[in-house]
Order: C-alpha cells, then sequence, then structure tokens
C-alpha cells in the first residue's frame, strides 16, 4: 500500500508517530446529536441513532478501574443525549482525578438535561463547551439557526452555579473551531479576545479557549468538497505542518473507545476508520495499557493536528 | 497569459527576493515585525491591512487579508465596517477637497 501524504511528511523529516504513556480514556458514546454542526468531522446529527448501550458502557467502567486514568473525557455526538450519563459519571468520578464532559451547549439546555449542571457540580466534572465564535452569525453558521441564544444562556446558567467563575474550582473551558476553510488564530490571543467579549457583551465567565483547526473528514470534508475549498485546505494544512507538535499530540496518551466498544489511538481515526493496533480490539479485552513505541495509524487528517502550534 | 492577476501568483511573493535578496530581506523582516503583536493585536493590524488593501485596491491584499481577517477571529460584520472606514476616508478626501474648489470659485466669481 503508497505512504499516505502524512506518512511521507513524517519520514522526511525522519520521525514516528508512535504512543507514549497512556494517561487519559476518551469515551465516545455516540452519534446521536440535537445539532448537525457543519464541521463536524463524526457526522453526528439528530437522525444518527449510534449510541452506546448499558453493556458497553458498563464496560468502560471496568476498564476505567482497571488502569485509573489520569484523565477520562466523555464525548459524542451529544453525551447528553446518553440515557444512562447520570449512571457512567456516578461510576467514572471517583475513578479518576479530571472527568471532563463535553458538551455543545444546547443539548445541556433540554428538558431531559435539566438535572446535569447539579450532577455536575457534585462530581466536580470539567465542562468542555464548544463556541466557535463570539458572534451569532458565525456561531450560527457552523452550528445551526437558534443555536446561539441557547448557548449563552446555557454559559450564563453554569457561570450562575459557579462554573468558569474564578476561585470556584470548577472548570468551564471553551473549545473554538474556525468557522470555515481557514486555520485558528493563536490561542492565547484568541482566549483573550474570548473573555474580553463574553464578558462585555454578555457577562459570561469561562476557564480556557481551546482552539483547533477543522479537521477533513466527514460533514467537514464534504463541506470543502462541494465549496471547491478541499485542495486548498489541504494545501494550507501541508504547508502549516510543525513537527515540534509531534511529542505533545492526544494520540500518544489516550486511548479512545467508541459506542460499540471498539479503540482507537484518537476520536479522529476513529472516524477515519483506523482502528488501534490496526485490528479490532474490545475494551473487555484490554488487559494492559499499550506500550510506549507502539506505532499509531495515520492518514492525511492527521495534518490537522500538527498544523502550526498543533491540538494536543 | 489570460489576465494580470493570478491567485496562484500570492504564493510566489517571495520570488521577489531573486535579485534584490538584501532589500527584500529587510522588507519582509520589516512586514514582519508590523503585523506581530505590539500595541495593536494581531486582529486588529489585520483589519487594517485590509481596509488598506480595499484602498490600494490590491487583489493579492485583499485576498491575503480576508484569510488573515477570519484566521485571526473577525467576522463579516467587523471586516465590512472596516471597509466603510476606509471608505469615509476616501469619499472625505475627495469632499474636504471642495474646500479648494469653493474657494478658487468664489475668488474667480463676481
Amino acid at each position: 500500500m503508497p505512504l499516505s501524504a502524512f506518512e511521507n511528511t513524517l519520514a522526511r523529516h525522519n520521525l514516528e508517530l508512535t504512543r507514549g504513556e497512556t494517561t487519559t480514556l476518551q469515551i465516545n458514546v455516540g452519534l446521536t446529536c440535537d445539532l448537525a454542526c457543519r464541521h463536524c468531522h463524526l457526522e453526528a446529527g439528530p437522525a444518527r441513532t449510534e449510541m452506546m448501550d448499558q453493556a458497553t458502557t458498563e464496560a468502560v467502567v471496568d476498564c476505567a478501574g482497571r488502569f485509573r486514568f489520569a484523565g477520562i473525557d466523555i464525548t459524542g455526538g451529544a453525551p447528553e443525549l446518553l440515557p444512562q450519563l447520570p449512571w457512567l459519571i456516578g461510576r467514572l468520578a471517583p475513578l479518576t482525578p479530571r472527568l471532563i464532559v463535553r458538551t455543545n451547549l444546547t443539548a445541556l439546555a433540554r428538558p431531559e438535561s435539566a438535572e446535569l449542571p447539579d450532577l455536575y457540580l457534585r462530581h466536580r466534572v470539567v465542562i468542555v463547551a464548544s463556541l466557535p465564535a463570539v458572534n451569532a452569525a458565525q456561531a450560527e453558521s457552523q452550528r445551526g439557526g437558534g443555536s446561539w441564544e441557547t448557548s449563552i444562556a446555557t454559559l450564563r446558567r453554569l457561570n450562575g452555579i459557579g462554573y468558569g467563575v474564578e476561585g470556584s474550582g470548577l472548570e468551564l473551558d471553551l473549545v473554538a473551531n474556525p468557522t470555515g476553510a481557514f486555520l485558528p488564530t493563536g490561542q492565547a490571543q484568541s482566549e483573550r479576545r474570548f473573555h474580553q467579549d463574553l464578558q462585555r457583551r454578555y457577562g459570561i465567565a469561562f476557564s480556557n479557549l481551546y482552539t483547533f483547526a477543522n479537521v477533513p473528514l466527514g460533514r467537514f470534508r464534504s463541506w470543502l468538497e462541494q465549496s471547491g475549498n478541499l485542495e486548498g485546505y489541504l494545501r494550507k494544512l501541508t504547508e502549516s505542518f510543525n513537527p515540534c507538535t509531534l511529542p505533545g499530540l492526544m494520540c500518544r496518551s489516550q486511548i479512545s473507545v467508541d459506542w460499540n466498544g471498539f479503540l482507537y489511538d484518537c476520536d479522529f481515526n476513529l472516524a477515519a476508520g483506523l482502528l488501534h493496533g490496526r485490528q479490532r480490539q474490545h475494551i473487555s479485552t484490554l488487559t494492559e495499557l499499550p506500550q510506549p513505541g507502539t506505532s499509531i495509524p495515520v492518514g492525511d487528517h492527521c495534518y490537522s493536528c500538527t498544523a502550526g502550534s498543533g491540538f494536543t | 497569459m489570460d489576465t494580470y492577476y493570478n491567485p496562484a501568483d500570492l504564493a510566489k511573493f517571495g520570488d521577489i527576493a531573486k535579485d534584490a535578496p538584501d532589500l527584500a530581506g529587510k522588507f519582509f523582516d520589516y512586514y514582519g515585525a508590523v503585523f506581530a503583536e505590539g500595541a495593536l493585536t494581531e486582529r486588529e493590524k489585520a483589519l487594517i491591512a485590509l481596509a488598506v488593501a480595499h484602498a490600494v485596491q490590491c487583489p493579492y491584499c485583499i485576498d491575503a487579508y480576508t484569510t488573515g481577517c477570519l484566521e485571526k477571529g473577525s467576522n463579516l460584520e467587523e471586516m465590512t465596517e472596516a471597509l466603510h472606514v476606509v471608505t469615509a476616508i476616501r469619499g472625505g478626501a475627495s469632499l474636504v477637497h471642495g474646500v479648494q474648489m469653493r474657494k478658487i470659485a468664489e475668488k474667480l466669481s463676481l
């Protein structure tokens, strides 16, 4: 099989992407989501029915008990739409010092999510929320009409119980992906601006902002193709390759499990169908963590994580 | 050549160094320093550059700084307002010369 462009780039720099020490378990609970964001690499949305069942959820909890990860990161889809999410949080919280739940903010505003913020508070869950921009037009161009007001209301509600408020110890982080076929700016600059604008216009506080390049997979790749931006975007990612990002890439330190219980090195490889160890392995059979030095399968989507200051 | 302006030529800007490397080096060093974060943020500088690009009507600069503004976190509302600033100054620069016109006309007229 010919090498992908990314593999060639690694070879040219005399680099290999291998696993380091595994410290984080990422749990993708499924593809059901109340939004259908145009940049979603998983093509999650309201019409998707793939969700983790109770038996797989129990296998994930067993795994978390066997290895004691420094961090556990629950993502989706919209994790709020997993009926057993409260059960999962209750079981995982004692097993890790840092339990993260991702949210698109709108799913957290649904009536069936009403009890979740207090549950998060009780378990000191770290909330990581998507918010691509500090204005409605750009945010809704990515996430859909009507999402902005709901997102702002949810952020205010989270601030109201202490999340993101300095000194509370309750972490509320934001994640911003560019709203188009361009790369994100430096994280520090963006974070300053988000702090200023959200505080000034909406009285909203948060802890940290993370900016990430969009990954040319799934719905975002389809949009790139349809809009004639694919070639230019891939060129931009390729030209922005920064070998210094490799040691800190998240795929080196996390193990990602999908809704069926199968393992990947990261959520993007999950979307691309690149299995951890290049074979189907169920989380229930994971008897030891991946050995440092184990090779990580890569594809051209990996350029997204190595562009500029990287996606770590 | 179908057109004087080809978007792909923007990436060849560095070629200008080929026959005058010292001067080009000085220019590109200066250019980089100008756009680095200082008293103004990189985002604010990109908005100024976008406005000036329209004033000097440089297609390369409009391409580069439209992308640059989006990458630095600006939105179309801000970018359009920046264009109105430059338009106001360009229009104002014409209109304010009406003072000269009026002075001359008044001097020549009965």
